[in-house]
């Protein structure tokens, strides 16, 4: 069976956990991207933006020297970093803005953590001509200082957030504000694998294209599938992308690295699949950080883009059913791992993607000699120089 | 009968409309929410729309999320709320409803919350992020438990599933009257009239139109042809205002007195 269902469940997980107000607009999304899906001249347009625009296909390029410094892993990067925009975000926001002129919206909103997703959304925005505003907490905006430039120079209209934690999910209650307050010309495009459905379904399908090229890329390379899958996960939308293609090759293991942030025995961290309980937030079920109440928790991470208590519902269905494995690396950790792939390779990720470099030091020391990995490289670092700067 | 559904039958023989006041409970503590409640009963309001504060009210504008925020600040939870309306029973048969986001109630059990609020004297149930699709099971046992299960029609809901919403609907029917989050709003929308016309063809039910409704005009208007409003976003924020005053209790009822003596 194909999974979301009909209403849009991932088994236990997923759902429409939003104000009436929404449904319609729900219910026409799903409709119009059902369509688009078959429809080849969406798709045809779709390819040409991603191969002349954005620069797919990305290499699956073999970290020689990384692996050597590993010494037991074959490790392969997927060069989500060498797109446009620097990130793997710009597959889903081109699909989504294409998506919004369909419904003929004429403004787009987007939540933004890291900011990279914000870039890629006001990147398409501009791309295609809509008017775009981004929402973004102030502790974001003061850490991804570069990227609140970059939206703005693309000629998006920044709205920071100054409620609750003044990060991801606040920008994303705000977001969701906005739509419910201007829905019959906003199109909101999700930046993650969450939100009620059909967010989660849609935005895996946009960045399944990640796990086909690589499992194509791979075979081509070494004649059969890799041992394992190692992806960053906050929402989760780099590793589902990486996954999906590979969800019945049963051989391929699949690990997400969620953030640890301060340490998991710590109050601060964002490790929502390893400390968190199931519950709604943002319109869909999934595991949550949230309190004895049913409040919800502050996440943590050095890592804005994986500062966020929830987790795309599709991750906690495939750690229930066992079919992906979820660790989690702290924000020491992750700073490592970014040093070591910068001085093996002469490549700086994103401090998000450098959780899931970080974890491969772990895997090195439990897989069997000559194990292959391919590792969703989500993102270039540039955007962290200055909290790299300020962690020195 | 619920006391909610014997209140709009006892407002609908003496031809009047409802005055629903919304306030959230432990903003600024449970000791003062208590004697809001009490006075409002007083003060023209026939239904008390009692808010159990979350984190992340997605459908709410500022000053209610405010509110939220500071009685969260008090730790306040929903065994804390419910035993609050056990004790506001003793002196009042006043109809309450809870307005509550859907992770608190998932979190507490569904089952358990509804069981112990029926036993604590609660009347019926608001949840606005709890769409009619994901709402069966929770409907089932509110049901089981004679809670009305107040659902929400909003400006952008079709007709068929307008319908099926008032079937499931207990209590009265709430109309959104805008697109966006509570709050208080210079202009309503024209089209709420029609609206509110619509579903009534469709049901029998008491319709009741909330969002955006906060002056004395706004409220003598839209009270000439629905069977209620509520009010939310002005009473908070007159409860903002008072904080920490001795008077807060007087001088917010007395506000409320003014607002529901416009209701038509």
């Amino acid at each position: 069976m194909s999974l979301p269902d009909k209403k849009g469940y991932f088994g236990e997980f997923g759902g429409q956990y939003v104000p009436e107000t929404l449904m319609a607009v729900l219910e026409e999304l799903e409709k119009v991207f059902r369509g688009a899906r078959k429809d080849k001249s969406f798709q045809r347009e779709l390819t040409y933006y991603l191969c002349e625009y954005a620069g797919r296909p990305t290499s699956l390029y073999y970290a020689k020297r990384l692996s050597e410094h590993l010494k037991t892993l074959k490790v392969y990067l997927k060069r989500e970093d060498l797109l446009h925009t620097g990130a793997h975000k710009i597959n889903n926001t081109l699909a989504q803005v294409l998506l919004a002129k369909r419904m003929k919206k004429t403004r787009i909103i987007a939540e933004t953590g890291a900011g990279q997703h914000g870039v890629a959304t006001a990147t398409a925005a501009a791309l295609m001509g809509l008017h775009c505003e981004v929402y973004m907490g102030t502790e974001d905006i003061s850490r991804q200082a570069l990227n609140v430039q970059r939206m703005k120079l693309l000629g998006a209209k920044v709205n920071s957030v100054t409620s609750g934690s003044r990060t991801l999910k606040d920008a994303m209650n705000e977001a969701i504000r906005d739509w419910v307050t201007n829905v019959h010309n906003t199109f909101y495009i999700i930046g993650s694998v969450a939100g009620p459905h059909p967010y989660p379904f849609m935005v895996r399908e946009f960045q399944a294209i990640i796990g086909r090229e690589a499992r194509r890329q791979f075979l081509r390379k070494e004649t059969c599938l890799p041992d394992y899958l190692v992806a960053c996960v906050g929402g989760g939308s780099n590793a589902m992308g990486l996954f999906h293609a590979f969800f019945n090759d049963k051989r391929t293991k699949m690990i997400g690295v969620e953030a640890a942030g301060l340490g998991l025995a710590s109050t601060r961290h964002a490790a929502t699949l390893l400390k968190g309980e199931i519950g709604v937030l943002h319109g869909s079920k999934s595991n949550l950080l949230e309190t004895k109440d049913g409040q919800i928790k502050v996440a943590h991470s050095i890592a804005a883009g994986l500062d966020y208590p929830g987790v795309g519902p599709e991750h906690a269905y495939y750690q229930k059913i066992g079919r992906a494995r979820y660790v989690a690396v702290t924000d020491q950790e992750a700073m490592s791992g970014l040093k070591l792939l910068a001085q093996t390779e002469g490549i700086i990720p994103a401090l998000e993607t450098a959780h899931a470099i970080s974890f491969l030091k772990r895997l090195a020391s439990q897989a069997t000699r000559n194990s292959s990995v391919v590792v969703c490289l989500s993102g270039r670092g540039d955007k962290d120089m200055g909290t790299i700067h300020e962690s020195h | 009968m619920n006391r909610i559904d014997q209140k709009f039958k006892e407002l609908r023989d003496r031809k009047k409309k409802a005055f629903i006041a919304f306030i959230t409970a432990g903003d600024p503590n449970l000791k003062t929410t208590e004697e809001l409640v009490l006075a409002f009963e007083g003060a023209g309001v026939d239904i008390i729309e009692l808010g159990v504060p979350f984190s992340d009210p997605l459908a709410d504008g500022p000053t209610i999320q405010a509110s939220s925020q500071r009685a969260l600040k008090n730790h306040v939870n929903i065994d804390d709320i419910l035993n609050l309306v056990r004790r506001i029973r003793y002196q009042s048969s006043i109809p309450i409803a809870l307005m509550t986001y859907y992770n608190p109630v998932f979190h507490y059990g569904e089952k358990r919350l509804t069981q112990k609020a029926k036993t604590c004297g609660v009347d019926g149930l608001i949840v606005p992020d709890l769409p009619l699709e994901e709402a069966q099971g929770w409907i089932r046992l509110a049901r089981q438990n004679h809670l009305a299960t107040i659902l929400f029609l909003a400006p952008t809901t079709k007709p068929l599933r307008m319908r099926r919403i008032v079937n499931a609907a207990t209590g009265f029917v709430y109309y959104v009257s805008l697109t966006g989050v509570t709050g208080a709003r210079r202009q309503l929308s024209n089209t709420i009239e029609e609206c509110v016309f619509l579903a009534k063809r469709l049901t029998n039910k008491p319709i009741c139109v909330g969002f955006g409704v906060s002056t004395p005009p706004q409220i003598k208007a839209v009270s000439r042809f629905a069977d209620g409003v509520i009010i939310g976003s002005a009473i908070v924020n007159a409860i903002a205002q008072n904080q920490g005053k001795k008077q807060l209790v007087k001088k917010v009822t007395r506000f409320v007195r003014g607002l529901s003596k416009n209701l038509s």
